[in-house]
């Protein structure tokens, strides 16, 4: 009877080589990947215009194609959130909730193995490898709080882990995994070289914008402005583009960089109040917040036109639009570099 | 022929137009055919990689405005990926 199991696939080399170890041993292997709406796949790149000629490709996809197996890629984004918002075992060096965020992430695989009735699960990890989530000492919390238990077995890292149920009962040699620890990269692409894989992602780290530090300064001006830490996929997606300038409590700038920025935001005109530049090329920007009085509006203006062409004239026009209004048409001075305050700026 | 089923994924991001097909995809019969479009260029690479991996046939792509439209036959039979 041939076994199978699911391999958690971030894109990155460990999942890759976890999970040829065990197609090795001809175990059947479909690949699982999660879609939290933090993910670094590309999206700043397919927004921007300067980068859309170099396609990116979607790197847990190209495993999956590597190994010949099938990738299931699952929305858990509203799920998600609590593991954001409330991470037991707290975050990381920025609002990354890494051991949480594992923890989930093998619970969700374990329900999928039940609903398709696979046997067990794999990972990538190593023992070592990351400081938050990959510490000896969190091996069995993870296995523990998924609720996964001796179903999920590392193959990386086995050798330096009590034998899991796959081991046990003979569906996996024990010799043929491996006893990797530690931070270094090398016995990774040692074993891709002996695997042939070539091209694989650069590993450790970058696929989560939430251990990124500017995007968890943005995330948590969102949360403090509001007074509340909830948010929705729009929200987060928004905090990936333009320059974000908060001039006071009640309002936030969102200002495009470019112009692929301008189109990408000039989406949500339908859903936010916005500031586009009309005398002179120059950037849209969103506002978000509440509705502005006129002297925030003029700030608001006046902060935008400094980032148009229009920069050193003595007056830029703008539109002001808004989903339920008119739009109207505003002039203004733009600030000079030195009126925008350093502290406004949030990223 | 049956009728050609829409899936509209413009302004999402990788991997959601992705996600949006495969979850449109589950729902059909074999040889079912389903038009998506998507407004993200990733989906260039990415639409025909899922396709490939599941076993599913681009019968037709074309980029138009900006826009990425694949035409998508699903497989007829269950791929097996035997270990």
């Amino acid at each position: 009877m041939t076994r199978k199991a699911v391999a958690l696939i971030s894109g990155g080399l460990d999942s890759l080589l976890a999970a040829r170890l065990i197609q090795q041993q001809g175990i059947q292997v479909e690949g699982i990947n999660f879609f939290t709406g933090f993910c670094v796949e590309g999206h700043t790149h397919a927004i921007r215009n300067h980068d859309r000629k170099r396609v990116k490709r979607n790197n847990a996809l190209w495993v999956a194609e590597q190994l010949g197996i099938k990738l299931h890629i699952i929305d858990i984004v509203d799920e998600y959130k609590n593991v954001v918002i409330n991470p037991r075992h707290g975050y990381g060096a920025n609002l990354n909730p890494c051991l949480d965020c594992k923890i989930f992430m093998v619970r969700k695989a374990h329900e999928w193995l039940r609903e398709n009735d696979f046997d067990f699960i794999i990972t990538g990890e190593v023992i070592g490898q990351r400081p938050k989530s990959q510490r000896k000492r969190c091996m069995p919390v993870i296995s523990q709080e998924s609720g996964a238990e001796d179903l999920l077995l590392r193959p990386l890292c086995a050798q330096n882990l009590p034998a899991t149920l796959p081991e046990n009962e003979g569906w996996v040699d024990r010799a043929g995994l491996r006893d990797f620890g530690g931070r270094s990269r090398k016995p990774q692409m040692a074993l891709a070289r002996e695997f042939g894989f070539e091209d694989y992602a650069q590993p450790a780290g970058g696929c989560c914008f939430l251990t990124d530090k500017t995007y968890s300064v943005k995330l948590q001006d969102l949360w403090d402005n509001r007074g509340s830490r909830e948010y929705e996929l729009d929200d987060i997606m928004l905090l990936k583009v333009g320059r974000h300038i908060r001039p006071s409590k009640d309002f936030k700038l969102i200002i495009a960089r470019e112009e692929g920025e301008t189109n990408f935001l000039s989406g949500y005109r339908h859903q936010f109040q916005t500031i586009k530049t009309v005398s002179h090329g120059g950037p849209i920007a969103l506002i978000e917040g509440v509705t502005l009085d006129a002297e925030q509006l003029e700030l608001a203006c006046a902060i935008t036109a400094r980032f148009s062409q229009g920069r050193d004239a003595d007056s830029v026009e703008l539109r002001f639009s808004d989903p339920e209004q008119a739009s109207r048409s505003i002039h203004v001075k733009p600030l000079a570099a030195n009126q925008i305050e350093r502290d406004w700026i949030i990223a | 022929m049956s009728e050609i089923i829409e899936v509209d994924a413009r302004r999402l991001f990788c991997p959601l137009p992705v996600i949006r097909l495969q979850n449109c995809i589950k729902q059909q019969q074999p040889g079912a055919r389903v038009r998506i479009v998507s407004t993200d260029p990733g989906s260039m690479n990415d639409i025909p990689t899922w396709c490939r991996i599941n076993g599913h046939q681009v019968l037709a792509s074309e980029e138009q405005d900006r826009e990425f439209i694949f035409l998508v036959q699903k497989a007829t039979m269950e791929v097996s990926h035997g270990g």
